[in-house]
């Protein structure tokens, strides 16, 4: 039996990436800071819950989720951290200073959405 | 000699307070995992001298050789743990390092208002007003407030960015070099980028006593 072999060009092998892998998100996208339940011992400061902010860069490499390992389960895949920036007078009714001002804070992605 | 007398400093450490209830934590884990042979007391001994090696002289070190050296310089901005370890500084807790630099534009400043994440492989324990709950709060609330207390006061046209750090990164500020500075060694450059300068919560300056000129 003799198999069809397809054509290819040779010394281009394409590579597949795995699920988490590959970032979700990409400098500039507008992103929303989660809430978690019941409110515990996470790595994203209560005061950053629900916020909105945009992505400044992506972090790498990738890492793995430190909060379930945090609560002793296997993180197992890892996944990406992103930089990501929040103006102070958008966190801050009536912040004094300039609108530049800014908040900048690693975030795992299974804390963010797409807003 | 002055006046003073060495009574303060030199008096010995008295641990007669009661004992707390984390120190009792500490010293319950540490015996269980000396007891299971998980770890010995050389091993914990040896991670002290580990910490006790970070000073930092190590910070100053990288930012100096970042204000001579552009190439170094953008690898650094580029990928901060790995231009440290060109100059043989190791991550022994496996973080990241971003260095932040700062510019005529941007001033950086760092804090960790969870607890006390701070970039010990290059800069060694943090001071303990970095891990205390006024500054992790207003740090993020009021930078402006809180960096004119240590009398930096930063233009309103200058941008700040306050870098929380939170898990996996460390942060180091990258100050800027002084005017003046153009005919100084490495050592005297050295000397004037402090730990709190690292911190981002004063900028580096020539001492008063230095200027040759005002």
């Amino acid at each position: 039996m003799s198999a069809i072999i397809p054509s290819r060009e040779p010394s281009t092998p394409r590579i597949i990436k795995a699920e988490g892998e590959q970032p979700i998100f990409a400098p500039g996208d507008r992103v929303r800071i989660t809430k978690r339940f019941p409110v515990g011992h996470y790595r994203v400061p209560s005061y950053l819950r629900g916020r909105t902010g945009s992505v400044e860069k992506v972090i790498e490499p990738a890492g793995i989720d430190n909060e379930e390992e945090g609560f002793g389960r296997n993180a197992g895949t890892k996944r990406h951290y992103y930089r990501v920036a929040i103006p102070l007078s958008e966190l801050w009714p009536g912040y004094a200073g300039s609108y530049r001002d800014a908040l900048h804070v690693e975030i795992f992605e299974t804390w963010l959405e797409r807003n | 000699m002055s006046t003073h007398t060495h009574d303060d400093h030199h008096r010995p450490v008295d641990a007669d307070a009661p004992v707390g209830y984390y120190e009792v934590m500490e010293t319950a884990v540490r015996e269980l995992l000396i007891g299971k042979q998980l770890i010995g007391p050389e091993e914990i001994r040896r991670q002290i001298e580990v910490l006790d090696s970070r000073t930092p002289a190590l910070g100053a070190q990288v930012v100096v050789k970042a204000w001579l050296d552009p190439k170094f310089r953008a690898r650094l901005l580029t990928d901060g743990r790995a231009a440290c370890e060109e100059l043989g500084i190791s991550f022994y807790d496996d973080t990241r390092l971003i260095v932040l630099e700062n510019t005529d534009k941007v001033h950086n400043l760092i804090v960790c208002t969870l607890c006390s994440c701070y970039p010990r492989p290059v800069l060694g324990l943090p001071p303990d007003w970095y891990k205390l709950k006024p500054f992790r709060a207003r740090a993020v609330i009021e930078p402006r407030a809180v960096l004119a207390e240590f009398g930096t006061h930063i233009p309103d046209d200058i941008e700040i960015r306050v870098s929380d750090s939170t898990a996996m990164v460390r942060y180091l500020v990258l100050p800027l070099r002084p005017e003046g500075t153009e005919a100084y060694t490495e050592a005297q450059l050295a000397a004037l980028v402090t730990r709190d300068t690292m911190i981002g919560v004063v900028q580096a300056t020539i001492p008063r006593t230095q200027r040759t000129s005002l």
